[in-house]
């Protein structure tokens, strides 16, 4: 069996001039073990940015002005849904996304809004792999369940998701270096 | 919201409004919370698997809700209450349910969502207040669903729940 051109040492490499073409240090489905849970990221919540996003997204008086806030459910200024959605989203990516063969998601099974965010508030992240499985449809790739929370700063749960992730599998052929091509 | 959980009508459908998801929003929105080359760069995005840019789902469920929030506010304001009765409060949502990116929303799509009503439930712990479920959706202008979730909202009970 040929083991492929014999690696030419050159300084202080130790590899082929083709394995250096082949690495892909991207994540690929392979990457995500299930029961791996991981902490990661920071995002401050600032009142300005709280006020910002709903006077765009979701403009209910108690994600606007503290005194509609008091008397509400709420209970004091809070955070959108949506908005915290897109700090966990930005956490997600900032940390693995933006570096993995992915292809986006389908959508998310569950979004439970826990406790209010509020203005100051500071998020971090933690990530469980739930579930793992090839794709029925579409072989070259994999899907991931996880089950993803935003933290506050007290170490209480703010918003946990159950969703899924599409990713490009490395074990199937397909993925070559920076091909994210249908 | 603008209504009292006793006047929320299961099966009852609105008519949210259209949205056009612009390249330059779509850019906007995902520099600040969804990073991913497909929507940030419309030039990038043509080597992607998805072979032109397309909007964050995030960006299409925020859309949404702000057409939602418009149109219970403007329906609020049409509204006026009761004698000695005042505006139903709005309150927030516990969270979200089979929320599906269901095809990608493209620069230049329009988006017409909607939202039905399909359950109301009252509630022991909060007598005050009952929570309402709705059924989101969001067509593209070839008629295609591209968004749908179910949304929980708590509702205000007429006379704090005490009818």
């Amino acid at each position: 069996m040929s083991l492929g051109p014999e690696p030419v040492f050159t300084d202080n490499t130790l590899m082929s001039d083709s394995d250096a073409e082949a690495i892909d240090d991207r994540l690929f489905w392979e990457d995500f073990p299930v029961g791996e849970t991981i902490a990661f990221g920071r995002y401050e919540m600032t009142r300005a940015e709280i006020t910002g996003f709903a006077a765009e997204f979701d403009p209910q008086p108690f994600h606007l002005e503290d005194e509609a806030a008091a008397d509400s459910l709420l209970g004091g200024l809070a955070a959108s849904g949506w908005h915290t959605c897109g700090a966990l989203t930005r956490m997600i990516c900032d940390e693995y996304l933006c570096r993995s063969a992915g292809l986006g998601s389908p959508g998310v099974d569950e979004i439970k809004w826990l406790k209010p965010v509020r203005p100051g508030d500071v998020l971090t992240a933690r990530r469980t792999c739930l579930e793992t499985r090839p794709s029925a449809s579409r072989p070259e790739m994999g899907l991931c369940k996880f089950h993803i929370e935003a933290i506050n700063q007290s170490g209480a749960v703010a918003m946990t998701w159950v969703m899924t992730q599409l990713f490009f599998r490395r074990d199937h052929g397909s993925g070559e270096p920076g091909d994210t091509t249908r | 919201m603008s209504k009292f959980f006793e006047d929320v009508r299961i099966g009852e459908q609105t008519f949210l409004g259209h949205h056009t998801f612009e390249s330059v929003e779509i850019t906007n929105f995902a520099k600040r919370f969804d990073p991913q080359v497909f929507h940030t760069d419309a030039e990038a995005a043509k080597d992607s698997f998805y072979g032109e840019q397309i909007a964050s789902g995030w960006h299409t469920s925020s859309v949404c809700m702000r057409l939602w929030v418009n149109c219970m506010q403007t329906e609020g304001a049409n509204a006026p209450p009761a004698p000695g009765e005042r505006q139903p409060r709005l309150g927030p949502s516990p969270g979200i349910r089979e929320l599906r990116w269901l095809l990608p929303v493209r620069a230049g799509d329009t988006v017409a969502f909607s939202i039905r009503v399909i359950d109301k439930t009252q509630l022991r712990s909060r007598p005050q207040w009952g929570l309402v479920s709705h059924r989101f959706a969001g067509k593209n202008q070839t008629e295609r669903d591209v968004i749908s979730f179910i949304g929980q909202t708590f509702f205000e009970r007429r006379g704090g729940g005490r009818n």
